[in-house]
């Protein structure tokens, strides 16, 4: 018995930035990142949907890139930058491109998946290259949704694109 | 009832905003200072006595702080029993007998398992981890017993019994008809004959169950928040097995992520861990996992039809004989909602002058069947849909063709079926112009382009499903609207949302009813305490039962408003216009705006009316009458890769009528999710047991969801017959889109095979099963039809 609870490992100190704030904390050893942001830290807009890395609900941006906080321990992302949908949205409020386009393309129903689209999406498209068609799918295609039939988070995606292509080149003339 | 500005309008989802910046608040997000958390252990045996029991080691664990199993509940709460399993209307026997055993079930079994995931001891600790620690130290020993998971087998076998308080596996029996079948089938042209399954699948919405409970001791109140579809019943519910006033308790689903009937069932979690709170006097939460959610969640199908049809030499139906099994898995909990929504659903949009049906549900030693997303339509639309065109085959006539013969034509409504749906009514179609549904369908299939497409290798099928959907049951729906002096709007109703958009639609037939902006409305749903009474979302009802009762309680409060200006404006009510928040007296400049005339509730107000209260409320509860019928046409447009197996949906199509649209864009986002659901158990979804009982689909790996990449191109469209049964217009619409596709597409795989004259009895259709399909055609007899492993009665197949 006593062998098992020790092999829980004693708990180590992580430091994050989280949605660019500084947070610090000791941990154990097993908890999933998905429970430090939900949990710890209060912030609960990542969902959790299997625990098993397939729905893609709880998808968070390490260092900028997409991945599954319900496969990744805490003590993993010490040093890291972590971004959650709650750090999306300007500091004056407004909502984020990718944000803005899922409320008007009817991109979610019960909003329960929508985070994790939403950070994938905004993985895929604030990059330097324009993906096709065919990487958009690709990517989406690792999130479920059961609500909506996908076809109003591909036109919000699609429409994000655009927004935001629109809005680089009128930064870059400007 | 004329439509104001708001019905019929996309306007944007006053939902989103919050749950885009991740403010959404679900259960498991919801936070009660020092809740204690719940791991559950789960039978691994499907059917077992429990000869040891220990959990001391456990109860001894860090952080623990109370074990409890079946014993030591026993005295404490009564094995459940729901209202509805009991409802068996006398009218029904008008056309036949239907009898239904009442089953209750016990929280957590005291003596006996009889399916894989039931809940067996319940963990309390200071936090997850250590409850899910915890678990792992309780030491059960099993005497194993013969597991039943075939619905055949269990029809029939007396010698295993699952409820051992039975003389047989059978819970519910029912035997109705129409007509004189006998004489129509000895007069028929032509017969067929078949058995077709519809499988076993799971609405897996993504958010799982969750509950949190809190007790306070100082005035004995529970507080239960739940991811339920139904918090108006579990309120009641625990009132009674509690033994709590219904006032003492406070149910409140706050978000919830999607529910698709599973959450509209009340489960041994939902009392368990109320039951907790109180006994530890403390706060106590569960969140599901994936894996509980798939062993333990209601699952939906599983029925086995034997149907024959006869018609005549043109093809029009004579009559139809059904004999049905249905799975209850190890409990029936409901009663007739779902085996007899199969019966009364079987016929369809056709004109049958001769039925019957019979039906045997039965129990086995699988996870418990309820209703998901259909509720028993798909599985009647999968039988008589198939064997529409294995008539047409038989006939050598066009499948598009003879389903046109036989659809009652709109001259014809109001229909008679002949039969009694669940509610005791009369089944009678009201409206709907089904020739038009197929004949729109037909052209979007775009054949000519379909088929050019094929070749040696890629094989085109088009296959057809039509279906009627009874919708809006009832017993009731209840609204309260109040307007304060603060000029807000407010609406409480029983009918929470788990994702359909209440809080936008509602709103929008509040604002037209009582003639204010949508802007000025705030719905709330789901919480006992905003509104005493309610029934919930289930069943494609709300915007039928609750839309109602909200454009009633609307008009009334327009009423008393009205009043209330009339005094302001020294006007007679009737001489006042009343427009989108505006009230002017007729042909002058004399006008209020709503906020102005809302003002004078304020007990300050110096032209406040003598004898006002501080609000107008108008309070409404609709007790529908029979159901309405809303409609559709599913058209699937299929390529089958001949070598592989692999069937790609080009494109599906759904001609609808959902009656009088209120919001355009929520209709298309509610047909869509339903269709991709249809998709996902047509090709990809099945909860499969092995002959042991074991569930051998238990995680999100075995177990597959379509995504994006599976989502063909819908196309849609609309012919809707608005309804004279409700002021509105309008008819439900939340399952249509689930409804056809496994007939649909099953027809077009078998249309793409048809030179080799295969018969596909069942889904999903995953390439191993249409490779299966294919070798047996070409005579390769020893690999079968079901080359896929053993699944849920897989040996009847």
């Amino acid at each position: 018995v006593s062998s098992e609870i020790e092999s829980q490992g004693e708990p180590a100190r992580v430091s994050v930035a989280v949605n660019g704030r500084q947070v610090t904390a000791d941990v154990e050893p097993r908890l999933l990142l998905s429970d430090f942001l939900r949990h710890r830290i209060g912030l609960t807009g990542t969902h959790v949907g299997c625990e098993h890395g397939v729905c893609g609900a709880c998808t968070v941006l390490i260092d900028g890139t997409a991945q599954r906080s319900c496969l990744v321990f805490a003590l993993q992302v010490d040093g890291a930058e972590v971004r959650t949908v709650e750090g999306l949205a300007a500091p004056s409020g407004e909502l984020h491109p990718v944000q803005r386009a899922f409320a008007d393309e009817h991109g979610l129903q019960c909003g329960f998946c929508t985070p994790g689209f939403v950070m994938s999406a905004v993985a895929l498209l604030e990059g330097d290259r324009q993906p096709g068609e065919d990487e958009l799918l690709d990517v989406l295609s690792g999130h479920l949704c059961r609500c909506t039939g996908y076809r109003g988070i591909v036109r919000a995606v699609r429409l994000a694109q655009h927004r935001m292509a629109g809005q680089a080149r009128t930064e870059t003339e400007s | 009832m004329t439509a104001g500005p708001y019905t019929g309008r996309a306007v944007p989802r006053v939902e989103d905003e919050r749950l885009l910046r991740g403010e959404g608040q679900f259960v498991d997000d919801l936070v009660s200072a020092g809740a204690y958390e719940v791991a559950f252990l789960r039978s691994e045996q499907a059917h077992a006595r429990i000869v040891r029991l220990d959990t001391s080691l456990a109860k001894a664990m860090p952080g623990v702080v109370a074990v409890l199993d079946g014993r030591d509940l026993a005295d404490e709460l009564e094995p459940m029993v729901f209202g509805i399993a009991r409802i068996v209307p006398e009218t029904i026997s008008e056309t036949g007998t239907v009898s239904s055993r009442v089953h209750p079930m016990p929280a957590l079994p005291p003596e006996r398992v009889t399916y894989v995931g039931q809940p067996l001891v319940m963990v309390i600790a200071h936090s997850r981890s250590q409850a899910e620690d915890a678990l792992e130290l309780i030491e059960v020993d099993w005497e194993p017993l013969p597991a039943l998971v075939c619905p055949e087998e269990a029809s029939v076998r007396t010698d295993v019994l699952v409820e051992p308080a039975w003389e047989d596996n059978v819970a519910l029996r029912a035997d109705v008809s129409t007509g004189d079948v006998d004489a129509a089938f000895a007069q028929a042209a032509v017969v067929v004959e078949e058995t077709f399954r519809s499988h076993r699948y799971i609405g897996s919405p993504i958010e799982t169950r969750g509950v949190l409970a809190r007790f306070e001791p100082a005035d004995r109140s529970l507080t239960v928040w739940a991811s339920t579809q139904v918090p108006h019943q579990l309120r009641d519910f625990l009132s009674g097995a509690l033994a709590m006033e219904p006032a003492a308790i406070r149910v409140a689903a706050p978000d919830v992520g999607g529910g698709f009937g599973v959450k509209g069932s009340i489960y041994p979690e939902d009392l368990l861990v109320p039951y907790a709170a109180r006994h530890l006097r403390s706060a106590v939460k569960w969140t599901e996992d994936r894996s509980e959610h798939l062993a333990a969640t209601t699952h939906g199908r599983d029925q086995v039809h034997r149907i024959a049809l006869a018609a005549d030499a043109d093809g029009h139906l004579l009559a139809v004989r059904d004999r049905i099994i249905h799975n209850c898995g190890a409990f029936h909990t409901l009663g007739l909602v779902v085996p007899y929504n199969t019966i009364a659903h079987l016929l369809g949009p056709y004109r049958v002058p001769n039925a019957a049906i019979s039906l045997r549900a039965v129990v086995t030693n699988t996870g418990v069947v309820a209703p998901y997303r259909g509720a028993g339509r798909p599985e009647a639309v999968f039988a008589m849909e198939r064997a529409m065109d294995r008539l047409a085959r038989k006939l050598g006539m066009d499948a598009v063709e003879l389903r046109a013969r036989n659809l009652i034509r709109p001259d014809e409504m109001p229909y008679a079926t002949g039969l009694v749906y669940r509610d005791g009514f009369r089944q009678v179609y009201d409206s709907g112009d089904y020739p038009e549904l197929l004949a729109r369908a037909r052209v979007l299939v775009d054949e000519g382009e379909a088929r050019a497409r094929e070749t040696e290798r890629r094989r085109v099928g088009i296959g057809y499903a039509a279906y009627v959907e009874g919708t809006g049951v009832g017993p009731f729906e209840s609204a309260v609207l109040r307007i304060g002096a603060d000029g807000v709007v407010r609406l409480a109703t029983g009918a929470s949302s788990q994702g359909q958009s209440h809080r936008t639609t509602l709103a929008q037939v509040v604002a037209d009813a009582v003639g204010v902006s949508f802007e000025s409305v705030e719905v709330v749903g789901g919480d006992t305490a905003a509104i005493g009474t309610g029934f919930g979302t289930i069943a494609s009802r709300s915007l039928v039962v609750a839309g109602n009762a909200a454009a009633h309680a609307g008009r009334v409060l327009r009423g008393q408003i009205l009043d209330l200006a009339a005094h302001l404006l020294e006007a007679d009510p009737g001489d006042l216009d009343f427009v989108d928040g505006r009230i002017t007296v007729r042909g002058t400049s004399r006008t209020l705006s709503l906020a102005e005339v809302a003002a004078a509730l304020s007990p300050f107000h110096a032209r406040r009316p003598p004898g006002i209260g501080s609000e107008l409320r108008a309070d409404s509860t609709n007790v529908p009458g029979p159901v309405t019928y809303a409609a559709g046409v599913h058209a699937a447009v299929v390529e089958v890769d001949t070598v592989t197996g692999v069937v790609h949906v080009r494109r599906f199509i759904v001609a609808h009528d959902c009656g009088r649209i209120v919001n355009p864009a929520v209709v298309e986002g509610q047909i869509l999710g339903g269709v991709v659901q249809g998709i996902g158990g047509a090709l990809y979804e099945e909860l499969q047991y092995d002959e042991q009982g074991q569930l051998t689909t238990g995680s999100f790996l075995d177990y597959l969801l379509p995504t994006v990449s599976e989502s063909p191109e819908v196309r849609i469209a609309h012919v809707d017959t608005p309804t004279r049964l409700n002021p509105l217009g309008v008819k439900g619409l939340g399952e249509g889109g689930a409804i056809g596709p496994p007939a649909a597409i099953a027809n077009a795989v078998e249309d793409a095979l048809r030179h080799l004259d295969v018969v596909v009895r069942r889904c999903p259709l995953t390439p191993d099963r249409v490779r299966g399909l294919i070798a047996a055609a070409a005579g390769e007899a020893d690999r079968g039809e079901h080359p896929a492993p053993a699944a849920t009665g897989g040996r009847a197949s």
